[in-house]
């Protein structure tokens, strides 16, 4: 037996040994790969369909619901214009989204700090606690808090209202703001410290800026929350303090005006104004970071848990 | 060491310990009183609200606890898994309440995960753009959402009136305010929910995990059942305990879009306080918040889910 | 010592130039819980000194660093900056530059705002700032580099940009965090030399952080090695490589072979020490080691060669077989065996009369007793 034998025959002797993997044809491969596209299609399409289906019944020139349209008009926008309490109730819950979106990033960020960065006791249950309005049913809350504010006598007031969307709006602020100081790397306010400058010079020069994004996504959040909020509203608003939501729930229960339609038309665009302008922000942030931490720091907007 | 100053002579090492100990107590401190504001805040209008609602299932109207009796006492009785278990018109609407939930989770689960699966598979850029079509809806108020579905599957809704034009159908059928319009809408909102944790667990999956399974000789079917899914759980039971619990607690959908029958926890702990009773309300908050917070900890400790709601780093 | 000398030797710097500040250690203890980071540390720095603490992940360099910087507050023990105590001393006040591991720019803001970040913190004017800012980006060799972000600078620049700003504010003492732990040898190689040259141009005392022997040797006026919380030895390189006071220090830098045997005599000049199967073999004697003691003889492979025949007075002999030969280029590397089992490593140049061995071949070494140390 010469020298080179074996060596040349030992690869075919460990592929007997051994069978080779089945060769999958590259077509089935593809094939699995259209089909869950298409059914990746077909969710989405669930998804967004239904959200856009209100906006051709907001033109409709119909006098009740009906699909579709026999014609265009902009009947129920004049509506919403025209009849008393929908306008009234928009401002009303711009401005309770705004005082809750204020006192929920202020209260919020300040808790974030405390939670990512303190080593005190009990803070996994402060934590807990902090984020725990995300899970415990609304109603329940709304219904304590009106019992709390019947004796307060703050049902009926904005005010009310906005104190207990921050206690709801809480959360997504703390969670938002962890997130991104979670992926903070500590060491930049050290070297600020080390430069000279103060813990709150630190903050408003080097944390703040960095964190930024996370605050915001936090703050629209917030604003959202109450914006939207119903349940509560219920309970708390009285007749003092109508949100839209409020107003729009009444209307849907009496009877299926399509002046919603239209309501619901400018809330969409409104939604999609306030993604659009969440995703150039991320992306603007996005340039600003180093490359080491693009990996680490967790999506911009992050679930709304 | 000899030709240090007189300070360092003068300060005996106890005392030196002891201010440095007062000093790191000092930066903790500090974050407590960052942290105060929102703890006070929170304890005032969220934490002592809530809990004394919930303490008037004890006292409401009077002490003792018999607004937990009609909970217990049984009307009928039910057959589960062979067990006859007492049954009456308000653990009806637990059981109810369970079964929405349960469906619910099953249904976003079975699609969000193809969702989450591929738009983690492309470049985040596209995946970005594909994810604003989960977000819009996520980001749209559940009141035009619910709206939304009556408009389609109302009795002159767009479905109806499809079905009709295209012959299927002559006379509407219906649609809304049915158990199946409840799990449309509710599977319609918790959706996203789902598809965001799922998306982010599986975007932190090294791809070069399934390429070293591929090269090991598995086909695509066992590189995505032996690798990919596994490494995907927690992403699954985050989803899933999320979309469980929010599902618990749902008011606005199944009011608007559910039948007579399809009463959910919310609904009626709504309609005791209208009726003016309040301590059997509360008695009933108090059992669906147990609920949820030990379907919470047996998901958690069981699973060993860390940081589904954001909990602090340890 | 010798950037001291040259200080003096040119006098007051002007500009940039910062006279470096003493900086004490006293007894230093700091705990997390039950882990003790830093146990015991003491070390008088001179002004101007350029120290490097080296020792392995966790030893607790950074620990040390933190309290000097003020990010740690310590357990025990006191630090002096110029006999002043500034344990307790906030770090926004404490005017230490520092070098951070992976620099710690600020990635918000342009090179310029980074260095002005300091300046600014100081409440200096426009006009000064530019022109301070301008100054050191020169002395660092990045001028007109103010207005790039830091993302779009390579490592090295990085790095210097981390040096120019720690330097701006004129600090009197400079630390340094494994500042080039992520670059590649070549750059580090070069960035060592220009750090080096630095520091003899300002005389500001450097307290270094690294794992790397090689580069602690080559910076250092003087090295304290540290092992878990501990200061094993402190002391200039070539004490350090010739004169170990422990075991990890002679395993840490460089390469060494130990010998494990016993003590059985130990009078003025001479150790012997007793190796099982091997016999007696000696070495310089150290105070404080008693006749019985268990003990290793250390010896570095390059102080080991081969010998054809007899013990010369004043030389350790054994006789061995190679184990393994290893061929490194300029040399080759024998792993011996020796009576009784222990192995030792030696390094041959290959020179011309070289006797060259293969594996199994008998081997006789020796070495002069004054190269060996008892640990
Ligand atoms: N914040 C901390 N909490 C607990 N242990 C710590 C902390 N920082 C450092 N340590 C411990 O102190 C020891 C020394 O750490 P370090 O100073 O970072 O070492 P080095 O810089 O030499 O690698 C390590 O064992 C580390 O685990
Ligand atoms: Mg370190």
């Amino acid at each position: 037996m010469t020298a080179t034998a074996p060596s040349a025959r030992l690869p075919r002797a460990d592929a007997s040994a051994v069978p080779r993997p089945r060769q999958r044809a590259r077509s089935s491969f593809s094939l699995g790969r259209a089909l869950l596209w298409v059914v990746v299609g077909l969710v989405l399409l669930f998804l967004v369909f239904p959200v856009f289906v209100v906006v051709p019944v907001s033109f409709s020139s119909a006098k009740y619901l009906q699909f579709p349209p026999p014609g265009w008009s902009l009947q129920w926008y004049e509506n919403y214009f025209i009849r008393p309490g929908w306008v009234d109730a928009t401002f009303l819950s711009i401005r309770v989204a705004l005082v809750t979106t204020v006192l929920a990033t202020i209260l919020g960020t300040a808790a974030s700090l405390a939670l990512v960065r303190g080593r005190f006791p009990g803070r996994n249950a402060i934590n807990s606690f902090m984020v725990s309005p995300l899970v415990v049913p609304t109603i329940i809350v709304a219904i304590g808090v009106y019992f709390f504010y019947a004796r307060v006598r703050l049902v009926g007031h904005p005010l009310g209202l906005s104190l207990a969307h921050t206690a709801l709006a809480l959360p997504f602020v703390i969670t938002n703001v962890s997130a991104t100081l979670h992926g903070f790397d500590e060491r930049l306010e050290y070297a600020a410290m080390n430069l000279g400058a103060n813990r709150w010079q630190t903050f408003r020069r080097v944390t703040l800026p960095i964190i930024r994004p996370g605050v915001f996504a936090g703050a629209l959040f917030a604003f959202i929350t109450s914006f939207d909020e119903l349940i509560v509203a219920l309970f708390v608003s009285g007749s003092g303090a109508v949100t839209l939501p409020r107003k729009m729930w009444d209307g849907l229960r009496q009877e299926i005006d399509p002046t919603i339609a239209a309501v619901s038309t400018v809330l969409i665009a409104f939604s999609i104004v306030i993604l659009l302008s969440a995703e150039l922000l991320r992306q603007r942030s996005e340039r600003t970071r180093t490359a080491t931490w693009a990996a680490e720091e967790e999506e911009g907007l992050g679930a709304r848990e | 060491m000899a030709t240090l100053t007189t300070e360092m002579a003068a300060a005996p090492r106890e005392a030196q310990s002891a201010r440095f100990a007062a000093l790191r107590r000092r930066e903790q401190w500090r974050y407590l009183f960052l942290l105060a504001p929102a703890l006070v805040f929170l304890t005032a209008f969220y934490g002592y609200p809530v809990a004394s609602m919930l303490m008037r299932a004890f006292y409401d109207p009077s002490w003792g606890g018999q607004n937990f009796a009609p909970l217990v006492e049984a009307s009928s009785t039910v057959e589960v898994l062979g067990l006859s278990l007492p049954m009456n018109v308000y653990l009806r609407v637990f059981w109810i309440t369970l079964q929405i939930a349960l469906v619910t989770t099953v249904c976003t689960l079975l699609l969000g995960y193809p969702v989450a699966y591929a738009l983690s598979s492309i470049s985040p850029g596209r995946a970005n753009l594909l994810m604003m079509l989960v977000l819009i809806p996520f980001w749209t108020s559940i009141l035009v959402r619910s709206y939304a579905w009556m408009v389609l599957l109302g009795q002159e809704g767009i479905i109806n009136e499809a079905l009709t034009a295209a012959g299927a159908i002559e006379n509407p059928i219906r649609l809304l305010n049915t158990r199946f319009a409840v799990y449309l809408g509710m599977v319609h909102i918790l959706l996203p929910f789902m598809i965001l944790p799922l998306y982010a667990v599986m975007r932190g999956i090294d791809r070069n995990l399934m390429r070293a399974a591929g090269n090991l000789g598995a086909p695509p079917a066992a590189v995505f059942r032996r690798i990919f899914l596994p490494l995907s759980l927690p992403g699954i039971a985050a989803g899933c305990l999320l979309v469980f619990i929010l599902s618990l607690g749902f008011y606005i959908t199944p009011q608007l879009l559910g039948g007579q029958r399809d009463v959910m926890v919310s609904m009626l702990i709504q309609q005791q306080v209208d009726l003016l009773k309040w301590g059997f309300g509360s008695a009933l908050a108090l059992v669906l918040l147990v609920l949820a917070l030990v379907i919470y900890l047996v998901f958690t400790r069981l699973l060993g889910v860390e940081r589904v709601f954001g909990s602090a780093r340890a | 010592m010798t950037a001291t000398a040259n200080r003096e030797m040119r006098g007051d710097p002007d500009g940039l130039g910062a006279l470096g500040a003493r900086v004490v250690f006293d007894r230093i203890e700091k705990r997390y819980g039950a882990v003790v980071a830093v146990n015991d540390v003491s070390l008088d720095i001179a002004p101007g000194e350029f120290v490097t603490l080296l020792g392995p992940s966790g030893s607790g360099k950074t620990t040390t660093l933190m309290m000097l910087a003020g990010f740690e507050i310590p357990t025990a023990g006191e630090i002096y900056v110029d006999d002043d105590p500034i344990a307790a001393v906030p770090p926004y006040r404490r005017n230490i530059g520092m070098v951070f591991q992976n620099y710690a720019l600020f990635p918000h803001m342009t090179v310029g705002e980074n260095i002005a970040f300091p300046l600014q913190m100081r409440r200096m004017s426009r006009a000064e700032i530019a022109s301070k800012t301008g100054e050191v980006l020169e002395l660092v060799g990045l001028p007109g580099y103010e207005g790039r972000y830091p993302r779009q600078l390579s490592g090295g620049q990085q790095q210097r940009v981390a040096v120019a700003r720690a330097l701006v504010f004129n600090p009197r003492v400079l630390l340094m965090d494994e500042p080039l732990g992520a670059l590649d040898k070549q750059l580090r190689e070069r960035l060592q030399l220009e750090i080096k040259a630095l520091h003899e141009q300002l005389g500001v005392t450097i307290i270094y952080v690294t794992h790397d022997q090689e580069e602690a040797l080559i910076m250092s006026d003087r090295i304290a090695v540290m092992n878990e919380g501990l200061i094993e030895q402190f002391g200039q390189p070539t004490d350090l490589y010739d004169e170990p006071a422990t075991r990890f220090v002679a395993d840490f830098i460089g390469e060494s072979n130990f010998i494990d045997g016993t003590l059985t005599q130990h009078d003025g000049a001479t150790a012997c020490v007793d190796v099982s199967g091997l016999g007696e073999l000696h070495a310089p004697a150290r105070p404080g080691y008693a006749a019985g003691t268990v003990v290793a003889l250390t010896v570095r492979p390059e102080k080991i060669v081969a010998a054809e025949n007899g013990s010369a007075p004043g030389m350790n002999a054994v006789a061995g077989v190679v184990e393994d030969v290893v061929f490194v280029g300029e040399m080759r590397r024998y792993v011996v065996r020796m009576p009784g089992g222990q192995r030792l490593v030696l390094k041959a140049q290959n020179r011309i009369g070289v006797q060259n061995f293969e594996r199994g071949d008998p081997i006789r070494v020796c070495w002069n007793v004054a190269d060996g140390r008892i640990v």
